[in-house]
């Protein structure tokens, strides 16, 4: 199977956001950058494709020259090779979409994979716009994945509300990982020695352009500290209180 | 400036008739008055199998008119034709704006959607205005650690809605008026379609549309003791959250967990029972409207958030407050 794995560096989940200088973006300077987590699950899920029915798998990213850091620690898992879609202006979901379905166009994938979203902008987006740009079917948010290969179908699971649905994909297809679809591994020492010499590819983006512009940046209202009520079952009787009264919710 | 909201139904239910879900009322309310400001028009847009008649309820939330795709391949839902529907009907009534909600349905579509009109995306907005002629979203990234300003320069725009945070108003208007739209499907337009629907936790409502929560932490000690959470969730009617803490741990299920790697939400309440409060959990939840903390150590971040706080063992006064608000509640 031709498996390809589209992976994005984000802020870890510690991170506090500051605004940065220009208004419109986060401050990096103190920032410790990681591979997407949600990615980490899409990964798993291509190297478990490829252990059962062979194949080779290709990690894609696009961004400054920091990405090549989240394809090496993809391809410490397992894997194959890399593509670096190499801009220092990656731009919205849509340029993203474009970058990478110019460069996933005509390689004769079977699966894209991608994570259901990066932590950094949120907008669980760019695999479903691939998937439309490259003419496929996708499935978002998924947490269980059945791929048979003879009848080139992909039976998943995805979470809705209150539950969880089954989607029928016909291959080629495009995956949004969610958390739950399997535990990724851990990149092995060995993994990691190897993933040195694995080649990565760098391309040069043409032609996206960003729809959407960002205009202003800022941290929400700080949330005040409100009132501790007590130590004990004492404080319960007023808890109840202002439930009712204060925040008129029960 | 055409706006228009897509109003989705309780879709693979349908044994059950299909109804509007409450997101379709925040989409049509919110495109209604977005319309209103912009000095334009705003219609809603159903799909489905069984939608027809349903449609005039829309105009209680300010639909005039609502565009109504109804085929019998469309009973389950299919985010490729359903994709293709919307675009057809948005390119047929010359419709400017397409708001969604930012549901499992609405996420799913959105971006479909938006690169089949090559329309800009702003994806889980809470807050949509008119400035200048055009619309100017806010939106929160990095789970609500920073909110941002966001405007499309592309002549179509497509917006999703964060569930919870915008009003559905109250009913009232008179009933819309359903126009038909035939939208020519073929089998190669279901490459992806949904084959079947399985509902989980029967009787407590989905975290990211309940209107209460209450979460548990890693002071609860082990699986066990969620007991004394969901004894509280069922007296309040509410959905179950969970910590990423316990979730790694194995003593909830994934989809319970609340922050940056797992759900973002808004309810009016909610109740963290024994979490410390992560930056990361703290992400997921800070943007409820009230938050209530119980939690053993005086200096867990968690109090910085909360609107209520006790200090103290969890064993004791969530019991405590399940008995009260059970009386309070005439549920005893």
């Amino acid at each position: 199977m031709k498996l390809f794995v589209c992976v994005n560096q984000v802020p870890d989940t510690e991170t506090k956001v500051k605004v940065g200088q220009d208004g419109k973006t986060i401050d990096r300077s103190e920032i410790n950058l990681i591979l997407n987590p949600y990615d980490e699950f899409a990964i798993e899920a291509a190297l478990q494709l490829k252990d059962k029915n062979s194949g080779e798998v290709t990690y894609v990213s696009v961004g400054g020259d920091s990405h090549k850091e989240v394809i090496r620690k993809a391809l410490a898992m397992g894997g194959d090779k890399g593509i670096h879609i190499k801009t220092d202006n990656a731009g919205d979901s849509y340029s993203v979409a474009m970058m990478l379905a110019a460069a996933l166009k005509d390689t004769g994938a079977d699966i894209i994979f991608f994570g259901k979203q990066s932590i950094d902008y949120d907008d669980s987006a760019v695999g479903t716009m691939v998937a439309e740009m490259l003419g496929l079917p996708s499935a978002s948010v998924v947490v269980k994945l059945d791929v048979d290969v003879s009848s080139k179908k992909a039976v998943c699971e995805r979470e809705i509300e209150g539950g969880k649905e089954t989607v029928e994909l016909t291959l080629p297809c495009v995956i949004t990982a969610q958390k739950g679809l399997n535990d990724p591994r851990y990149p092995s020492l060995k993994g990691i020695m190897a993933a040195k010499s694995k080649p990565i590819q760098e391309i040069t983006p043409s032609g996206a352009e960003s729809l959407t512009e960002v205009v202003a940046m800022r941290k929400p209202p700080a949330k005040q500290p409100g009132k501790i009520l007590g130590t004990d079952k004492s404080a319960v009787p007023e808890l109840v209180k202002l439930l009712h009264e204060e925040a008129k919710i029960i | 400036m055409k706006i228009i909201a897509f109003a989705e139904t309780s879709h693979g239910l349908q044994e059950a008739g299909s109804k509007f879900k409450k997101v379709a009322f925040e989409a049509a309310h919110a495109a209604s008055r977005l319309a209103g400001e912009l000095g334009g028009e705003a219609e809603a847009l159903v799909i489905g199998k069984g939608v027809e008649s349903i449609g005039p309820e829309l105009g209680g939330y300010g639909m005039k008119k609502v565009r109504v795709v109804e085929d019998e391949k469309l009973s389950q839902y299919s985010a490729t034709a359903y994709a293709k529907a919307i675009a057809f009907v948005v390119e047929s009534v010359s419709a400017d704006v397409v708001i969604f909600p930012a549901s499992a349905m609405g996420k799913d579509l959105a971006p479909r959607v938006a690169a089949k009109l090559k329309a800009g995306l702003a994806a889980d907005c809470i807050a949509l205005k008119a400035e200048g002629g055009s619309v100017l979203a806010t939106r929160p990234v990095y789970a609500g650690k920073g909110l941002i300003d966001v405007k499309i320069n592309s002549p179509k725009k497509v917006f999703t809605l964060r569930p919870n945070v915008f009003s559905p108003g109250a009913p009232n208007g008179s009933p819309a008026s359903v126009e038909k739209i035939a939208v020519d499907l073929k089998d190669s337009d279901f490459t992806s379609r949904v084959t079947g629907v399985s509902v989980a936790k029967a009787g407590r409502p989905d975290l990211t549309e309940a209107n209460i929560i209450v979460s548990g932490g890693r002071g609860l000690g082990g699986p066990e003791n969620f007991n004394i959470v969901e004894g509280l969730a069922d007296v309040l009617g509410a959905a179950v959250g969970a910590s990423r803490a316990v979730v790694d741990a194995g003593w909830r299920p994934h989809d319970d967990q609340v922050g940056q790697t797992g759900k973002t939400v808004s309810p009016s309440l909610y109740v963290a029972v024994a979490i410390s409060g992560a930056i990361q959990h703290l992400a997921g939840m800070s943007s409820s409207k009230y938050i209530v903390a119980i939690n053993k150590d005086k200096d867990a971040p968690i109090f910085q958030v909360a609107d209520y706080g006790i200090v103290g063992d969890a064993f004791e006064i969530v019991p405590e407050l399940t008995s009260q608000l059970k009386k309070a509640l005439g549920r005893e």
